[in-house]
């Protein structure tokens, strides 16, 4: 699967997490800002990185700005900028 | 070595800077020596002076200790003025031993150590700039961070020895003669600038607004006072105080203040004559509202309500539901206001408020404590001092002071944003577990096992979900992940002390 | 369902299917019910964005026994079939349609649901439904709604389109709501389920949020939609028993027991046979007491 367009997904309120997904070359890159990232860095990269693998794409630039977000939200917001830049007409019931 | 709340300390920091691992909650009989100032004898001529710069130069040499209070809190001119002529006139190593550092002191003192003027500081605590600074390592000798309980301790007994203490009021007479209470920038009680009054060898008094003498009533008196100088402004009133305090309409909040005012209730101290100090903030002014409405339908008053006054509190002085208010420092201009035309609100000083070397603190007489946490852990061990990625962000104030009342209730959401606050291990021990009894969150609370006797009462409360504290932990977990654990270098930036003197934990220098 | 005739449903409390921090703390607040809502709070380009942020809520966060609702948007939108899925996929226990008019349109639902149960593992059946009255005609047909299937556990009036469709709006007094009020309370009765009140969104007008709370629990509704965690206390405290009620329930579920004991199909209180209608009663002011924190286990009265 490839990345059509830019997408992005989710606001900057607080325990939200904004994501921002456009095409790329070079594998999985993700540009994380966060109050959090020396405790959830790694976790927040993982939840993202697992759904763009889920939808089969191998490349993308991810910039991700996260207001403490848990997890289920991070996947969330994911799965809508992935749906949003495939330009996919109905959820992938495989990865929700 | 480590301590009793299972810290390890530095040996050689501890041994270089004379120190006692924290061992207990019990300050027991010891007997100790106070000290006394140095006294320059003068009839009172001349004490006001035109020029700030003069009276620096003349007074303010290396490697000195000087001193400023906090009651002007985030509206204060009076530090970075004095600040400001210090770091220019190159005086270097200094002791910087304010009663805390507010955020509008923070760039000046961040200047003054890259200036190399500040060299040592110790106080309540510090936060944004200044804190990232610190626990990046930018002093050499670790800050020393005391209660404000500690402090007065600290400053009798002669482990603060301030040579020329700067305290800003909005008044005094030409003898030095200065309340707190009148002028444009009020903030009512100067309870933690007394301490300086009384023990600093020159104590020099910035003002915008000379009276009449004599001035009364006075806080701060003549027979303390050195210099008097006149400025154009001691601090921007609108910042001095939350200004009117709104009362909180987070739900969240809420759920907890309730349930607070739940365990208060059913506690067996919820008695007439009983006395509490709440803190500020959004809960704690809840708490005070549902307080205020169990008192009136149980027909029952306070004795005194102690600590840092806010305006709800002083309603219930004027609805006379408390007899008393013992003010250390006022959070608002209501408060401030109320000192001034209740007799019954008290001034009190540091020293009467909470210093546990004492002959019998207010404190000591307290009932119920609602104080907040960063962190608590499953030790029942409360941090305020250090945020969840290590770094300096809080102050002691008077937590370890206020935590030996009888009955001591930790105020905290279970998580914040994705950071728990209920977890294993907090990051700094600032009040050690013994010292808390309830920790109220908005899923229920957790009660320290050694109080089996408020297990055995609060059980019986409908609609009031008891937890063990690892339950609590487990819940903050779920909801968050697990956290990777913060990593430090083995340097020490700060040494936290216990109300006594001992030393509770020491904050490391991050690592990024 | 014995467990929807006994649940209670004082508190229904929407929450914004887009706001993360609302969505983490909805449970926390004690209502009896929650209503996530992918309608009218999500504005029409952030549907999808809504939907997947309420169904990895509904799978990950822990909201203890509250029933869960979802308000999906309606039959003649283009997101209505994709919430369906997702929800029911989420495991859902009960979703409100709304701008209910007809009974076919619940069975519209329901057949969409049934192909969501099959097709995701769901046992058929497992999803309740509700639906939100918010027009003439849904009120007119209101007891052909409440009764168009065995899923339905509830029927709510929604009065913001409900007055705009009567060319009127709303009143302090309430007026203008009386006869639908009382149309979806007797449908909900004819059929067995549960009767919603609609919001009341001035938060600042506490005295006629009470007002208009009692007025609805005098009529016999099961409950009320709340657009705030401060509005949950209040009606339960419209709702909370009297210490007298209180008492005579006890004695008449004494009285069950007391039969139970000798085997006996008649109970009695007092001399006076109890009926049927006495004993539900009973039940559910006890029910209201423990949940109102007025007795303790064991159904003893706490003095205050």
């Amino acid at each position: 699967m490839e990345i059509k367009h830019t997408a992005i997904a989710g606001t900057l309120e607080s325990s939200d997490i904004q994501i921002m997904l456009s095409q790329g070359t070079n594998g999985i890159e993700i540009n994380l800002e966060s109050d959090v990232i020396k405790q959830f860095g790694d976790q927040i990269k993982q939840v993202i990185t697992d759904v763009i693998k889920d939808y089969g794409i191998d490349n993308a630039k991810v910039k991700a700005v996260d207001k403490g977000a848990l997890d289920c939200v991070i996947k969330a917001r994911t799965i809508t900028a992935v749906q949003r830049s495939i330009d996919a007409t109905e959820p992938n019931w495989e990865v929700l | 070595m480590k301590n009793n709340v299972n810290r390890e300390l530095p040996d050689n920091l501890m041994e270089k800077m004379d120190y006692k691992p924290f061992e207990s909650v019990e300050i027991g009989n010891p007997v100790v020596q106070r000290v006394a100032p140095t006294v320059r004898v003068s009839n009172g001529e001349n004490k006001i002076k035109d020029s700030l710069e003069d009276v620096v130069k003349e007074n303010v040499k290396d490697g000195m200790t000087i001193s400023f209070h906090h009651h002007f809190r985030e509206g204060d001119y009076v530090f970075n003025k004095v600040m400001r002529i210090i770091i220019d006139m190159g005086i270097k190593n200094l002791t910087l031993a304010p009663s805390s550092l507010t955020n509008v002191m923070n760039d000046m003192v961040v200047e003054a150590i890259e200036a190399g003027t500040v060299t040592n500081i110790t106080s309540s605590g510090m936060r944004g700039s200044l804190g990232d600074a610190v626990s990046h390592g930018a002093l050499k000798e670790p800050v020393i961070f005391r209660s404000h309980g500690g402090r007065a301790r600290a400053i009798e007994e002669g482990k603060i020895k301030i040579d020329v203490a700067f305290l800003g009021v909005p008044n005094a007479d030409e003898m030095g003669n200065a309340n707190g209470m009148e002028g444009k920038a009020v903030f009512g009680s100067l309870g933690y600038a007394l301490m300086d009054a009384q023990y600093a060898n020159k104590v020099v008094l910035l003002t915008d607004n000379i009276v009449a003498y004599p001035n009364t009533p006075a806080s701060i008196k003549q027979t303390q006072v050195d210099y008097i100088v006149k400025v154009d402004e001691v601090g921007n009133p609108d910042k001095i105080g939350s200004g009117a305090t709104r009362f909180t309409k987070d739900p969240k909040e809420l759920k907890i203040a309730k349930m607070v005012n739940d365990v208060i209730t059913n506690s067996p101290y919820f008695k007439d004559g009983f006395s509490f100090q709440t803190g500020s903030g959004g809960a704690a002014l809840a708490v005070t509202r549902y307080l205020r409405q169990s008192m009136i339908d149980n027909h029952i008053k306070a004795s005194f309500a102690l600590g840092g006054i806010t305006k709800p509190t002083t309603d219930l002085l004027k609805e006379g539901l408390i007899e008393k208010v013992m003010d250390v420092q006022d959070f608002d201009k209501g408060a401030a206001a109320s000192m001034h035309d209740n007799p019954n609100q008290q001034e009190i000083d540091a020293s009467w408020y909470a210093d546990p070397d004492n002959k019998g603190a207010v404190v000591d007489k307290l009932d119920v404590v609602i104080l907040s946490a960063l962190e608590v852990d499953t030790k029942f061990n409360v941090n305020v001092m250090s945020g969840s990625d290590g770094v300096i962000r809080g102050a002691i104030g008077g937590h370890q002071d206020a935590a030996t009342a009888k009955l001591t209730i930790i105020s905290t959401p279970l998580v914040r944003g994705r950071i728990a606050t209920v977890v294993n291990d907090v990051t700094t021990v600032v009040t050690p577990g013994d010292s808390i009894d309830v920790i109220v969150t908005e899923v229920g609370i957790a009660i320290n096992p050694k109080r089996q006797d408020l297990i055995d009462r609060l059980a019986k409360v409908p609609g009031l979900p008891i937890f063990t504290i690892d339950e609590l932990q487990a819940m903050a977990q779920k909801i968050v992940g697990e956290a990777k654990p913060l990593e430090f270098t083995d340097r020490t930036v700060a040494m936290v002390e216990y109300r006594d003197g001992s030393i509770i934990d020491t904050i490391k220098e991050v690592k990024d | 369902m014995s467990d929807n005739e006994q649940r209670l449903r004082r508190t229904m409390m929407f929450v914004p299917g887009n706001n993360p921090a609302m969505l983490k703390d909805a449970g926390i607040y004690g209502a009896d019910s929650v209503m996530f809502d992918l309608e009218d709070a999500v504005s029409l380009a952030e549907k999808d964005s809504a939907r997947n942020l309420v169904y990895q809520a509904l799978k990950t966060v822990d909201y203890g026994n509250t029933e869960l609702v979802v308000r999906i948007n309606g039959l003649d939108t283009e997101f209505y079939k994709d919430d369906v899925y997702a929800m029911v996929k989420a495991g859902i226990d009960v979703i409100r349609l709304p701008k209910t008019e007809t009974a076919d349109m619940i069975h519209e639902l329901e057949a969409v649901v049934v192909e969501a149960e099959k097709k995701f593992g769901r046992e058929v059946g497992s999803t309740n439904l509700m639906a939100a009255i918010e027009s003439a005609k849904g009120v007119l047909n209101a007891n052909e709604i409440a009764g168009a299937s065995d899923r339905m556990i509830g029927i709510a009036l929604s009065a913001e389109d409900y007055t705009t469709d009567m060319k009127t709006h709303r009143y302090p007094d309430g007026r203008e709501l009386d006869f639908a009020r009382n149309m979806i309370l007797h449908a909900a009765r004819a059929n067995d389920i549960a009767a919603f009140d609609t919001v009341f969104t001035n938060m600042n007008d506490t005295e006629g949020f009470m007002r208009e709370t009692e007025y609805i629990h005098q009529l016999g509704y099961d409950g009320k939609s709340l657009v705030n965690p401060r509005q949950i206390p209040m009606v339960n405290q419209v709702y909370a028993p009297t210490k007298k009620e209180i008492e005579n329930a006890r004695g008449v579920i004494h009285a069950i027991e007391e039969a139970k004991i000798k085997g006996s199909g008649v109970i009695s209180m007092n001399g006076q046979m109890v009926d049927r209608p006495v004993v539900l009663r009973a039940q559910r002011v006890m029910n209201l007491a423990k949940a109102s924190n007025l007795v303790d286990e064991e159904g003893n009265y706490i003095e205050e």
